[in-house]
């Protein structure tokens, strides 16, 4: 029975039966509900089609060649497509918004970021019907623009990709500021000194020390939205009418109304795989950050 | 103020009006005596009403409410053990289950779904209470993990060990010591959990059937017909109730040990 190093001397006798309720219960949880499954999702996608029951046991490559098709792989790098845009766009306003954050006076740091966490939680759903709303061609944007005089007849906003990358940005820009803020408040000031002590210019400063101790945010940020951005498929269906197909509706689809299984679990394999390079980036970013800091 | 703080702080309410305008509009409408017009007719009740009216309505919102409270609740008792078991004890592939905590949270909640529905469709499970219960708990517990854990990682190891060197057993110590200064992170847990589970489309669309209807998917087939004043009314209560849920969350968190 192995002992912690500053333990003290307990008999490990009597601690056995909470430790092993406490252990047990979150080790069967996790194998039970998201390893299993997860395992099942893979065999599925190598499994036929099947005809009465969901799939058909027989070893098949199809599913993964049928996403090589032109027709799904248009689909996939459109998707791909609105959310890198998506995406790139969170991280365009958030990291200067992160950043001005960190600069608040501290007294008003916590409500202002308060006011970023209350998105956060709040259904994306009915933020993206808020969305819609606004984008009504009798709605908000539209009465703006013509009382403003820069448009002569409304426009039509909706069931267009833009509408459907607005509609991201604003269900998902609180995921990307907020790891942002988390790096950026872990920043030492005394590093900016010290460059700009040593005769650094603004752009050396950014690019040789904030972006890369920042760097394990802006790849959490960018997981964080940009796994969301393939999948969110009532944001296309609100948003984009039935012109815009992302990822997510695809696999909707294939367990819902085209009853192809195996199909619709190559394409989350997919998107599982595009999740274990986000978390290698993740792993190798801050590795790096953190062997950069400072002790 | 120098120009250049005008500029950060427009800047920052630029952001922070493109986050609430579009709520702020939803919520201004859900009150508005007009049916199809956005022009301000003056205040009504009546939006409200009429979701009071309506029993299906009703009877989804119980059934919301209902798995929330019991996801939390479970996920809640998980999640503040795993917690606890991370920081407390060395145990075989603890580094595994620590990465598989991160990985699950991370996971999109439409891979998530379809595994699930996999999982259930492969043990022949109905689609319907159950397996919408047991989909909840999975999607709560890292976040119960994640906010208890950041409340113990600030704990005072000696309290422990003066608990022990008293004569404590284990499970007292845990009962007595680290369960009361971790009650506000539990706390929090349960009410964070409640909300990501009232909220939540993507999972549940996949894993529940047509007996057991909720309120998002309720209100994603409403919406899915077009604008009305009463899905307004419906959204913002649904705002209301997890903006509540958060502020009590985030003053408990806020606490100190």
């Amino acid at each position: 029975m192995r002992r912690k190093a500053q333990g003290h001397p307990v008999p490990m006798r009597i601690r056995e039966p909470f430790k092993l309720l406490a252990v047990g219960a979150i080790y069967f949880w996790l194998t039970a509900f998201a390893l299993l499954p997860n395992l099942l999702v893979v065999i599925a996608s190598v499994l036929e089609r099947g005809s009465d029951e969901f799939v058909a046991f027989a070893f098949t490559l199809d599913s993964y060649r049928r996403l090589l098709d032109p027709l799904y792989l248009g689909v996939l790098l459109d998707s791909l497509g609105l959310a890198a845009a998506t995406t790139a766009l969170c991280l365009l306003l958030g990291y200067p918004f992160a950043y001005l954050l960190t600069r608040m006076p501290v007294r008003w740091r916590p409500v202002l970021l308060l006011l970023v966490i209350i998105p956060f939680w709040t259904s994306s759903l009915v933020r993206t019907y808020a969305m819609v709303i606004l984008l009504q061609t009798n709605g908000w944007l539209n009465q703006i623009l013509l009382g403003l005089g820069l448009i002569a007849e409304p426009l039509e906003l909706l069931y267009t990709e833009p509408a459907v990358i607005a509609g991201m940005l604003y269900a998902l820009l609180p995921f990307m500021i907020l790891p942002l803020y988390a790096a950026l408040e872990k920043l030492d000031r005394r590093l900016i000194e010290a460059a700009r002590d040593l005769g650094a210019g603004w752009i050396t400063i950014f690019r040789r020390i904030i972006l890369p101790l920042t760097l394990p945010g802006v790849v959490a940020g960018c997981m964080l939205t940009f796994l969301p951005g393939l999948g969110m498929f009532y944001v296309a269906d609100l948003l984009g009418g039935a012109k815009t197909m992302l990822v997510g509706n695809l696999i909707r689809d294939q367990f819902l109304s085209a009853r192809d299984w195996p199909f619709g679990a190559a394409a989350s394999v997919l998107l599982t795989g595009l999740m274990g390079l986000l978390l290698w980036a993740y792993y190798l970013s801050s590795r790096r950050a953190g062997r950069g800091a400072l002790p | 103020m120098s120009p250049r703080n005008a500029a950060r702080i427009a800047y920052l309410i630029l952001i922070y009006g493109f986050l609430y305008l579009p709520i702020l509009v939803l919520i201004v409408y859900s009150f508005n005596d007009a049916k199809y017009s956005l022009e301000w007719r003056g205040m009504t009740w009546a939006w409200y009403r009429n979701l009071f009216d309506d029993p299906d309505l009703l009877r989804a919102a119980l059934n919301s409410v209902l798995i929330a409270a019991l996801s939390a609740t479970v996920a809640t008792g998980i999640g503040a053990l795993a917690a606890v078991a991370l920081y407390r004890y060395e145990f075989f592939g603890k580094p595994l289950l620590q990465s598989l905590i991160f990985v699950l949270m991370m996971t999109p909640d439409i891979v998530m779904g379809i595994a699930l529905l996999i999982l259930f469709a492969s043990l022949s499970l109905p689609l319907g209470f159950w397996t919408l219960l047991l989909a909840h708990i999975t999607f709560n517990i890292p976040f119960v993990v994640v906010t208890v854990s950041s409340r113990i990682s600030g704990f005072d190891r000696h309290l422990l060990e003066a608990a022990q060197d008293l004569g404590a057993t284990e499970f007292q110590t845990v009962r007595r010591i680290v369960l009361p200064l971790l009650m506000p992170a539990v706390a929090a847990g349960w009410l964070l959990s409640f909300t990501l589970s009232m909220d939540d489309v993507m999972v549940s669309f996949f894993v529940t059937g047509p007996t057991f209807e909720i309120l998002p998917l309720r209100i994603y087939s409403m919406v899915r017909l077009g604008v009305t004043p009463e899905i307004n009314a419906l959204c913002t209560i649904m705002l209301g109730v997890t903006l509540i849920l958060i502020l009590i969350a985030q003053l408990l968190l806020r606490e100190k040990t």
